[in-house]
């Protein structure tokens, strides 16, 4: 049975040209005053941030750059899965391939840490795309995409472990210089450019953050991630700005490796792939709240000391809590607890929360 | 001229045939009504034209061009859009950034994108909820963010699935003349909806589908006036 139209009457070939309503472009509800405010509390808080150093003695300097790099990681995470919604549980990976490139082309070739930073970058780029990709094409969702991640994570651990040109489970020390050397990210212990530069790099990632999430790429995911369906059927190619956030994501957080190689002196298996930075990356975006731009940061603000409060009891524990001497792992379980406790009652993170009860 | 051709166009999931060797015409600037009791296979029809899901088999052309197994994203690029039956707003955003979503195919800058969006929002009468959060808005103003949206992209065909469902009757009048405004601006729309006042108050030509198959396509009075439309409906011993 086939027909072709009969009765239809066709259209005035000019669609909406006299009915449309115009909207003039300095309508007011065209102004966007919370990403301005955004811009300026960021804006203020790193201005407030760099003077920091100037203040510290040098041991809580080092609990703060250790904060930094908690802030970094978060901040790379919550690209990929806070907004992006791909549960990232992987994310050693990059920051290892990070640690790993700089420490490989500086010590083996020579090469200055702020180039092996994009190499880096590239790489993780690079790899990261290619897994989500497999994962994503196998439609892998949620608690599966999750595992996935992980376990390319822990080949890319096993994979170190055996390989000779990256000396196995020896790992590489980065070589000491006599003095101060910028172009080899070299300075004086406890200088405060240890803390300028990972601050700088958080810098980047919070701005980067917000104009990504303000762009039309960033808008995409964050529809993709809402609903698939829905964005797919308004022509948004769904793999391509998946795939694009993902790479934003696995690049920006090999940069916190890249530092942490400079800053430690030493990189082996464990402190780059280990599941430990995986966790490291997922536990103060959560606290301080996915898919918020000042979450991963607040998150890392508990994080960071925190994690130094445990060592510090593990190194050195109180009469009562003797037999913590030595034991490894409190600080995940103590992470766990903290995870719990703000699943109950705070889903949306310490900033996500704090933000929502204060909008209503 | 013929916008939409679609030849033997056939969904088959595990054995049961949910569309059936459907074959039908849409002129540009028509306003087709699709008709038919749960199960007919409307909504399959929909997806299969817009890509959601792959035909087993058949044939869709769109503005010359044959996009049968397209994705969605292509297919919605060309111009064909449909909306959904139950709603599918992005819930974390604004009604404005919804539908700037949308807009953003035709626009690369945020702001040519919710300048856009807010032409349609003042369009499709949202305007009260432009910065509302999309989850606050009730039944009738989704529906009309899922017009809004489908609007934003500018298309060529629209597919609209029951946006009429859910409504209070008094809601119903003041949706029924905006897509009358729509039609008469020189869109082409096939319409799903049971509400048949609707149906007979805006369709040029009538689909009737049951059972996945095409029943009876025509005049909107002749063919529902037809014994196997009635007895499809009814039951045969009405016809």
């Amino acid at each position: 049975m086939s027909a072709t139209s009969t009765a239809g009457t066709p259209g005035t070939p000019d669609p909406g040209a006299t009915r449309r309503p115009s909207v003039g472009l300095d309508d007011p509800r065209l102004k966007d005053r919370s990403t301005s405010r955004t811009y300026a509390a960021l804006a203020l808080i790193v201005a407030l941030l760099a003077v920091l150093p100037l203040l510290l003695d040098e041991q809580t300097e080092a609990v703060a750059i250790r904060t930094l790099i908690f802030a970094i990681l978060a901040v790379g995470w919550n690209l990929m899965s806070g907004y992006g919604g791909m549960f990232s549980f992987g994310h050693a990976a990059f920051f290892g391939i990070g640690a790993y490139t700089d420490a490989y082309l500086l010590v083996e070739h020579g090469v200055s840490p702020w180039i092996s930073m994009l190499v880096g970058a590239t790489i993780s780029a690079a790899a990261g795309t290619l897994i989500a990709f497999l994962c994503l094409r196998y439609r892998l969702a949620g608690a599966y995409f999750a595992l996935a991640t992980f376990a390319f994570a822990q080949v890319f651990l096993l994979a170190v472990q055996n390989l000779d040109f990256l000396r196995r489970t020896e790992g590489f020390n980065v070589p000491l210089l006599l003095e101060d050397s910028w172009s080899m990210m070299q300075f004086e212990q406890g200088s405060p450019i240890y803390f300028w530069i990972p601050l700088a790099v958080l810098a980047l990632g919070l701005f980067g953050t917000v104009a990504f999430v303000n762009s039309r790429a960033g808008q995409y995911v964050q529809a993709v991630r809402d609903d698939e369906v829905a964005a797919a059927s308004l022509g948004i190619r769904v793999m391509r700005y998946r795939l694009v956030t993902v790479a934003l994501s696995c690049a920006f957080t090999s940069l916190a490796g890249a530092f942490y190689t400079q800053y430690y002196f030493f990189v082996g298996p464990e402190q780059a792939f280990g599941s430990g930075v995986s966790v490291n990356a997922i536990v103060p975006a959560v606290i301080g709240g996915i898919g918020t731009v000042f979450g991963p940061l607040v998150g890392a603000l508990v994080v960071g000391p925190l994690s130094e409060w445990i060592a510090q009891i593990l190194r050195d524990p109180p009469e009562s809590l003797a037999f913590l001497q030595g034991v490894t792992g409190l600080d995940v379980a103590i992470y766990a607890a903290l995870l719990v406790l703000i699943v109950l009652f705070m889903p949306k993170g310490i900033y996500g929360t704090l933000r929502d009860r204060f909008r209503s | 001229m013929t916008l939409l051709h679609v030849e033997s166009l056939t969904k088959t999931f595990a054995g049961l045939t949910a569309v059936r060797d459907v074959d039908v015409d849409v002129t540009d600037g028509e306003f087709l009504g699709i008709v038919g009791p749960n199960g007919a296979g409307k909504t399959t029809l929909f997806s299969l034209l817009a890509g959601q899901l792959e035909p087993t088999r058949g044939r869709v052309v769109f503005d010359g061009q044959d996009i049968t197994g397209w994705g969605p994203a292509k297919v919605a690029s060309v111009g064909l859009v449909r909306t959904f039956q139950l709603m599918r707003p992005f819930e974390s955003m604004s009604v404005l950034d919804n539908v700037a979503i949308a807009a953003h195919g035709r626009h690369r800058s945020r702001k040519a994108a919710r300048r856009a969006a807010l032409e349609v929002i003042d369009r499709v009468q949202l305007d009260r909820y432009v910065h509302s959060p999309s989850g606050s808005l009730p039944t009738a103003g989704l529906k009309r963010l899922e017009l809004a949206r489908a609007l934003a992209l500018e298309p060529r065909l629209l597919l609209l699935d029951e946006v009429l469902a859910g409504l209070v009757p008094a809601e119903r009048a003041p949706m029924i003349e905006l897509l009358r405004e729509i039609h008469a601006d020189g869109m082409t729309v096939m319409f799903v909806e049971h509400i048949m006042a609707a149906v007979m108050a805006l369709s040029e030509r009538l689909l009737v589908m049951a059972e996945g198959a095409e029943l009876a396509l025509g005049d909107p009075h002749e063919v529902i006036t037809d014994p196997r439309v009635v007895e499809a409906y009814l039951g045969e011993d009405y016809a």
